[in-house]
């Protein structure tokens, strides 16, 4: 103990030193505050513009204009005389729809014009006409009042109308655009939740491109990420952590698990491509394939992060176990993983996220092909939800803009189900000692 | 080394070590020969020339020690003197320290502790331990007690299981405090009550011998002198080892007191003798506070 009284200073300098200092600390303790707030106001200024960028961008993709004609089978026009599978293949509903625009809008007669008016609706639109006879066969002769999807270029005219008085005319012409107005200021175009958006794979038409297909996908890949690395990884990390000797072996596992997790995940997409496409001849585009390479990608992830976990238990409960004498497997799968649950799997899910948002290796492997039809499994070739975005981006569409923006909106709320799923299974599997 | 002095007791024994029975207090206190009586004829355990490296740091030099049948042996000693280290070697608890090596003779009813061909699972089951800090199980009094014997399958019947835990529960004294909320966790009780509940955890499995390694540091007087009292009535079934830095307790709950003294065994001794006529000039200075 030293005694102030017996140093050079008194108690009153001691005191005063103290006080010169005081302000300065608090000015620095305020100053670090500051900082910290600025860093998060960043951070969620950030956020809020990305998220307002998006939404605003691709909420209009939620919607489609569709238009209301009144139809008629006419069996003379679809060629048929009853409703059965080879027929209504053969059917040509163009032509009933073509009739009904030309009824609607008697006044186009050139070529041209006429041409203008058949591209009102969109050419997905007979299949709906088809469906809808398949479902009823007594419609065959008779007339009825369908709304049929709007081309995506009516569409975009639409909606950019609320922009600005003019619209967005494109390709779209003074005539057209007349036939459009029309149309609105009678009731007979109206905009739609479109389901389309949901239930369709990929098309170059972007009134009929869904992000089904690329979800599907992602799904499928992630499941198979899921059921591989997640095992794999946790194993690892229980061997490495419990059971492996510290010594110059285990050392350099452990480096070369942080060097894998730095590899460039377009490597990995490569290593794919030549060991499970070329090599094992695994089918191209598959979420098999796709969930293999990522596999790889997630796994120095998840080692990492149950290693974690595992070191975060207390010793003293395995001392407890192995003092009962637990063999090292009880003391492992009774104690130590039950309590490194919770943090193993908020590992993995972060695994899976950027399993989930990951493009490159994947086009390395053939999932960046255009796909039309929604995949039924792991073998069925497929795209994922990042690389539909990139497909979109890229197209030239005035359309894809907002469904690019709105598939992103489908990619963030899947990412944000998983972490909240995380925060959940956390709360729960969590137990305290 | 220390030149070897054999008596004629170590002479018909093979196995007996170099302690000298002889006075050694007022010599210098460079000697390193256990002073007291260190065996004892109806052993439990038999410790011969015990020694334990840490890497290349010796913690042990050469320990050589009896725990009798039904005996409550203290030890005591300042801190880092290795009484703890040398209490872990008794159920190999030194096994899952990285680098940790035990050498010498050390037996169970006869029967060697370390060595190539011993399993530790039943030795555990045999030689229960109880830790410094209580450390129940995450999970609910019933499962906390019902563990060991669950994995040893002590118990084929669920009826059989209850049993044990009532039983274990009731003499660890925590029975009539839990016997309502058995299915609450472990963790939730009050230090004193989890210290027993690890109690009645290691007697679950009918051990022969209980090792505590302080059991009482983090309680409060209260539930000290419970678990005190609890060690005087587990004497009657069990051979207990108990390290502590309380000397009153050691005076207490201990028939046999050995005071360790930096990896040393110095002196052991009638509890009652350490305390009031300790033998070696260093356990003197240590029972009378001089340091430690």
């Amino acid at each position: 103990m030293t005694d102030l009284s017996q140093t050079k200073l008194t108690q009153q300098q001691v005191r005063e030193r103290i006080e010169q200092r005081l302000a300065s600390r608090h000015r620095k303790e305020k100053i670090f505050r500051g900082l910290g707030i600025a860093s998060i106001a960043f951070g969620m200024l950030a956020v809020l513009v990305l998220f307002t960028d998006i939404i605003s961008k691709g909420s209009g993709a939620f919607v489609q204009s569709a238009i209301e004609l009144r139809v008629h089978y006419d069996e003379q026009v679809l060629g048929i005389d009853k409703v059965d599978d080879e027929s209504l293949a053969w059917a040509n509903f163009t032509g009933v729809i073509r009739e009904a625009l030309r009824e609607r809008f008697p006044e186009a007669s050139s070529r041209s014009e006429k041409r203008e008016l058949y591209s009102l609706v969109s050419t997905g639109a007979p299949f709906t006409l088809r469906d809808r006879l398949e479902a009823n066969p007594e419609l065959l002769g008779q007339t009825e009042t369908v709304w049929l999807t709007a081309d995506d270029d009516v569409d975009t005219f639409v909606k950019s109308l609320s922009d600005s008085a003019e619209g967005f005319r494109g390709r779209t012409s003074d005539q057209k655009a007349g036939w459009i107005e029309q149309l609105m200021a009678s009731g007979e175009l109206k905009k739609r939740f479109n389901t389309t958006f949901f239930t369709n794979g990929d098309s170059r038409e972007p009134e009929q491109a869904g992000i089904r297909a690329a979800l599907m996908g992602s799904l499928f890949t992630l499941l198979v990420t899921l059921a591989l690395s997640f095992p794999i990884g946790v194993a690892a990390a229980i061997y490495l952590e419990e059971y492996a000797p510290k010594n110059r072996w285990t050392d350099l596992i452990e480096v070369n698990i942080n060097n894998l997790a730095a590899v460039p995940s377009i490597v990995f997409g490569l290593l794919g491509l030549a060991i499970f496409i070329n090599f094992f001849e695994l089918p191209r585009s598959a979420p098999l394939v796709g969930g293999l390479v990522l596999t790889l990608m997630t796994l120095p992830t998840i080692i990492i992060s149950s290693r974690a976990a595992l070191k975060a238990v207390p010793p003293s409960i395995r001392e407890a176990a192995m003092g009962m004498g637990a063999s090292r497997m009880q003391v492992v799968f009774h104690h130590v993983l039950p309590l490194a649950m919770p943090g193993m799997l908020t590992g993995a899910i972060i695994g899976m996220a950027q399993a989930l948002g990951e493009t490159a290796p994947l086009l390395m492997i053939g999932m960046v092909a255009f796909i039309v039809d929604v995949p039924g499994g792991i073998t069925d070739p497929s795209t994922v939800l990042p690389v539909q975005i990139f497909l979109w981006a890229d197209s030239p569409e005035r359309a894809f803009v907002e469904r690019t923006s709105a598939a992103i909106m489908v990619l963030l709320s899947v990412l944000i189900l998983m972490n909240a799923s995380a925060v959940l299974l956390r709360k729960k599997l969590e137990r305290r000692w | 080394m220390n030149t070897m002095t054999l008596d004629a007791a170590g002479q018909a024994e093979p196995v007996q070590p170099k302690a000298v029975e002889q006075d050694t207090v007022g010599t210098q206190t460079k000697v390193r020969e256990t002073v007291g009586k260190p065996f004892c004829d109806s052993a439990k355990l038999r410790m011969r020339n015990v020694n334990v490296f840490y890497g290349e740091a010796q913690a042990i030099h050469d320990v050589s020690l009896d725990i009798g049948r039904n005996e409550v042996v203290a030890m005591i000693g300042p801190s880092g003197c290795g009484k703890s280290t040398f209490l872990r070697c008794l159920n190999r608890m030194n096994d899952t320290i990285e680098g940790c090596r035990v050498e010498g003779e050390l037996s169970l009813d006869d029967e060697p502790i370390y060595g190539a061909k011993v399993d530790v699972v039943p030795l555990r089951a045999r030689v229960g331990m109880v830790f410094q800090k209580p450390n129940p199980f995450p999970k609910s009094i019933y499962d906390n007690v019902a563990y060991g014997p669950k994995i040893h399958g002590i118990a084929s019947r669920r009826a059989e299981l209850d049993e044990i835990v009532e039983n274990s529960l009731r003499r660890a004294g925590l029975w009539n405090e839990v016997k309502d909320r058995l299915d609450k966790p472990g963790t939730g009780l009050s230090g004193g009550q989890q210290q027993r509940l690890c109690i009645a955890r290691a007697i679950a499995v009918s051990p022969e011998v209980i090792l505590m390694d302080e059991p009482c540091s983090a309680l409060d007087p209260i539930a000290t002198a419970r678990i005190e009292e609890l060690i005087d009535e587990l004497r009657e079934n069990y051979t207990i080892a108990i390290v502590t830095h309380s000397m009153q307790q050691a005076a207490r709950v201990s028939q046999r007191t050995a005071y360790f003294h930096l990896g040393h065994l110095v002196e052991v001794n009638d509890t009652e003798t350490v305390f009031t006529n300790p033998q070696h000039e260093l356990t003197e200075a240590y029972i009378t506070g001089r340091f430690g």
